[in-house]
């Protein structure tokens, strides 16, 4: 019997993709040769009906709308397709699924992804704490409640242009308090507040994605440069690196947190050569198929994981491997996109029109 | 078609266009849910017995609510007290439960003062905070030994003239602070400002006087405080300069006041999570605050000073999820805009908290057909009465009962007397009966205070 | 009204309650009643008929049938421009 595992972040939008596909891609090259179950929240969601790497797309209630419809929603969805496995893809989701994964192990529904603790202890309105217990440097980070900080924040010693973040997604720079203000709002307006500042630090970005074991360890790592940037600020072309200080600052992270499951750490190389932590994502990036380009598959590793199985370390990967992201479109007939509006889930493959 | 054959019962008809986002038909699941009863009551019932709207109390939910906080605070830290937040709601019956369940009073006004007094809470357990304290209520709090938190340099002196008066000496008093968490924005205008010396300067004076003794401090770090961390750096905070005044003045602190802000699972506006999620439980917030007495006070009572009695003045988190307000469908429109809109019968005028909630909206029966963006507006005559700008509901038809959740914190209080009267609050008690605990208002109430010249008396013959 | 009655025949309705304009590519959802009176208005081009082919089938008066069918329309007006 083959797996089933469910996957979200089917919002693979050109421009600002979600990482769904990219792991559904992975977990479909890997020798567990699963059936991959698409979550997603709008019907245009594009992965939701990509068939070589997505079997059938399921829509799911919003996050903004509490537990209780999505544990509804998930328990009705299990009892048709069984999934032995779900990896959550996206921030604003990770909270639920962190509480629901309790009830989701009673169901047989099995997760590998951190705890709300854990979660909290990464949340991004706690950096300087964590870069504390950790030992690794990170910018100033203030959580900002009301617009009007920008303006006086100069005198608690805030230097312009400084970073203007979403507490899930999203970030700016801003040179001056009105241009603050106005990122404030926007981002606020989407995502509530608080909203970041961050103090602004002239460097090089390096980013690494792994699995943190649960135990302490990390069980796999891929390190990328990104080489060209959307104007999102999203990397479309990057290559994989080995920077020994960016993996150790991971290794560190997850003996320190423990962490469980799928992580992205961002940084930033200085001119002076010292490196920063700016963010940490509690789940794999939308550039993880680099990890299945680059021989570390780790959506792989990650169900390996959460099915109980003994490891053996992965190797280093080979720095100088490029991934350069394109985008192509889907043909969907009009009865598959009647019926994820109207039933929320795609046709059967095989049963499209 | 037979006479015993039914026609099927009529749903208004929806028609919903799809755009690029926001097309999830799961994306209401969470309105879309009803409600039939409050503690076991129908809803029915309740407001066919009592009117419509119509506030209901839960007096389960309301002692259940209170004891989890005493008992997340006191089986972490040795002496915790507290003092109910008068103007969070100061229905007699709220009151008088929550002082059954041994809480003090926390007054902000002499109005409040005197409402505490008459229900019978002695004056020692009021602890009198708030801005505009006049010589009467001061003369009347110092006379019955009430703890006083003064708030400013002008009623430190008028105090200080009041107990010379009466000759007290040494009346224990409690000074309000202010000062940068870090993690609110501080509330400068309220007591004397620590940062800049204010509050040392204030401690000197009481030291200085032969009438006052300084023994308690106090802080309100804000309101619907999310981040439990905030507390543990006010806590900190306030141990701190609890050592540094005792060392300057060689006062003695006895108490420590916190002030409340808890938050309670109530949606405000702006905040992306649903409030199960960002809204800390009270072992949260009692983790942070007594996590770090424990941190300040760890040498307390080896130098020689008692362990401060830890003072709470939580309303919201008290009282908010322990009410619900029930409304009718008054009217459907249509607006030009295309939006679908309702009238219902309660407005901001007695749901005051609707401009800075989304309270859970849910219908009294199960309600069929597709959930339609709305917007909710209440019944007054002016163009702010909106109760919701946007709550996804399936279609209702005028009559169909509503219950809006929750609606326990600042709404029988703030709620005002404009063009209507205010609707019944009952309450539901332990036993499933139901009392009216604040009669709907009549017109007499609203003019017997009034006098009309007699030579006013229209005339119409 | 009549007009929008005229132009609701252009629609593709699915049983499923998803409508199709093939004329501006936009897609609706309508629910059981709304797909009740799109089905009637493909062979009825007098709102009053309709509304009276309601009232036969459903249990209210023509009243409040009338009222929520010409809410009905008048959005599916906005919708058919």
């Amino acid at each position: 019997m083959s797996l089933t595992i469910a996957v979200t972040g089917m919002n693979a939008r050109a421009d600002n993709p979600g990482p769904g596909l990219a792991v559904a891609r992975c977990l479909k090259e890997s020798a567990l040769a699963p059936r991959v179950i698409g979550f997603g929240y709008e019907a245009l969601d594009p992965a939701l009906y990509h068939r070589g790497f997505v079997d059938r797309g399921y829509l799911l209630p919003y996050p903004s709308h509490g537990e209780d419809a999505l544990l509804a929603r998930l328990t009705e969805l299990h009892e048709r397709e069984h999934f032995d496995v779900l990896i959550p893809c996206l921030d604003a989701e990770m909270q639920s699924f962190a509480r629901l994964a309790p009830t989701l192990t009673g169901m047989g529904i099995r997760t590998f992804i951190p705890n709300s603790h854990q979660l909290a202890l990464r949340s991004k309105d706690r950096l300087p704490e964590l870069a504390a217990a950790t030992g690794i440097s990170s910018p100033r980070t203030q959580a900002v409640y009301q617009a009007n900080f920008f303006h006086t924040c100069e005198a608690q010693g805030w230097r312009y242009p400084l970073m203007v973040k979403g507490l899930f997604y999203d970030a700016k720079l801003a040179y001056n308090a009105d241009e603050a203000v106005a990122i404030f709002h926007r981002i606020a307006g989407e995502w509530g507040v608080p909203i970041l500042a961050q103090s602004w630090i002239l460097g090089e970005e390096i980013n690494l994605a792994g699995v943190g074991d649960g135990l302490g360890g990390l069980a796999g790592a891929v390190m990328m440069k990104k080489r060209a940037l959307t104007d999102k600020g999203k990397g479309w072309a990057g290559i994989s690196i080995h920077d020994d200080e960016l993996l150790f600052a991971a290794k560190r992270f997850c003996e320190v947190t423990k962490w469980r499951g799928g992580l992205e750490l961002e940084m930033l190389r200085d001119e002076q050569g010292n490196l920063h932590l700016i963010e940490i994502n509690p789940r794999f990036p939308a550039w993880i198929y680099l990890s299945a380009g680059v021989g570390c598959n780790l959506p792989d590793l990650l169900v390996r994981l959460a099915l109980g199985e003994q490891l053996l370390p992965t190797p280093p990967t080979p720095a100088g491997v490029l991934f350069i992201r394109y985008a192509e479109e889907a043909i969907v007939s009009l009865a598959d996109f009647e019926n994820i509006t109207v039933l929320g889930e795609t046709l059967r493959f095989g049963a499209l029109a | 078609m037979s006479i015993t054959e039914k026609k099927p019962a009529w749903v208004a008809p929806v028609i919903v266009r799809h755009s690029s986002s926001g097309m999830n038909k799961f994306g209401g699941v969470r309105e879309a849910q009803f409600r039939n009863e409050i503690a076991g009551v129908s809803i029915a019932e309740l407001v066919e017995k009592y009117g419509s709207p119509l506030f209901v109390l839960s007096e389960e939910h309301l002692r259940q609510s209170v004891r989890r906080i005493n008992r997340a605070f006191s089986t972490r830290y040795a002496k915790v007290r507290q003092a109910w937040s008068y103007k969070t709601n100061y229905i007699n019956a709220v009151s008088a439960i929550l002082h059954q369940e041994g809480c003090d009073a926390e007054v902000v006004s002499e109005f409040e003062y005197d409402k505490a007094r008459r229900l019978g809470v002695p004056a020692s357990r009021i602890f009198f905070n708030g801005p505009h304290k006049p010589r009467s209520a001061l003369a009347k709090a110092v006379k019955e030994g009430a703890r006083i938190h003064i708030d400013h340099l002008d009623e430190l002196a008028l105090l200080e003239e009041v107990a010379n008066e009466q000759g007290v000496l040494e009346f224990p008093v409690t000074i309000r602070l202010n000062f940068d968490t870090g993690f609110t924005e501080n509330w400068g205008r309220f007591g004397f400002n620590l940062e800049n010396g204010q509050a040392m300067e204030a401690a000197r004076r009481i030291a200085a006087s032969p009438n006052l003794k300084l023994t308690g401090l106090h802080n309100h770090i804000g309101t619907f405080i999310t981040d439990p961390r905030a507390y543990t750096a006010q806590v900190g905070i306030m141990i701190g300069f609890m050592n540094s005044v005792e060392a300057a003045t060689g006062c003695t602190i006895t108490t420590l006041d916190i002030g409340g802000g808890f938050a309670s699972r109530n949606a405000l506006q702006g905040v992306y999570l649903p409030p199960e999620q960002i809204t800390p439980t009270a072992e949260q917030y009692a983790e942070a605050i007594c996590g770090a007495l424990a941190v300040g006070l760890k040498n307390r009572e080896q130098n020689g000073k008692p362990l401060p009695e830890l003072i709470l003045e939580t309303g919201r988190a008290v009282v908010d999820e322990a009410e619900w307000l029930i409304s009718s469908v008054v009217a459907n429109k249509r607006l030009p805009d295309g939006r679908r809109a309702m009238v219902i019968d309660a407005g901001v005028n007695i749901l005051f908290t609707a401009f800075w909630y989304n309270h859970e909206v849910r219908p009294a029966r199960p309600v069929e057909g597709i959930p339609e963006d709305t917007v909710l507006y209440g019944p007054l005559c002016m163009n702010i009465d909106i109760v919701r700008q946007s709550v996804s509901l399936p279609p209702m038809k005028t009559g169909d009962l509503l219950s809006f959740w929750p609606v326990g914190a600042y709404n029988n209080t703030q709620w005002m007397q404009f063009i209507q009267l205010r609707p019944a609050v009952v309450l539901v008690r332990q036993n499933g009966q139901v009392d009216v605990v604040r009669r709907a208002e009549t017109l007499d109430d609203v003019e017997n205070p009034e006098h009309l010249p007699i030579d006013l008396q229209p005339n119409f013959s | 009204m009549k007009n929008t009655l005229l132009a609701s025949k252009r629609l593709a309705i699915s049983e499923s309650g998803f409508v199709f304009d093939p004329v501006s590519g936009q897609s609706f959802s309508v629910n059981e009643t709304g797909l009740v009176i799109l089905h009637l208005a493909q062979h009825e081009d007098d709102l009053d008929k309709l509304v009276e082919q309601l009232a036969e089938q459903f249990d209210a008066s023509i009243l409040e049938i009338n009222r929520d069918v010409q809410d009905f329309i008048y959005r599916l007006k906005g919708f058919l421009k």
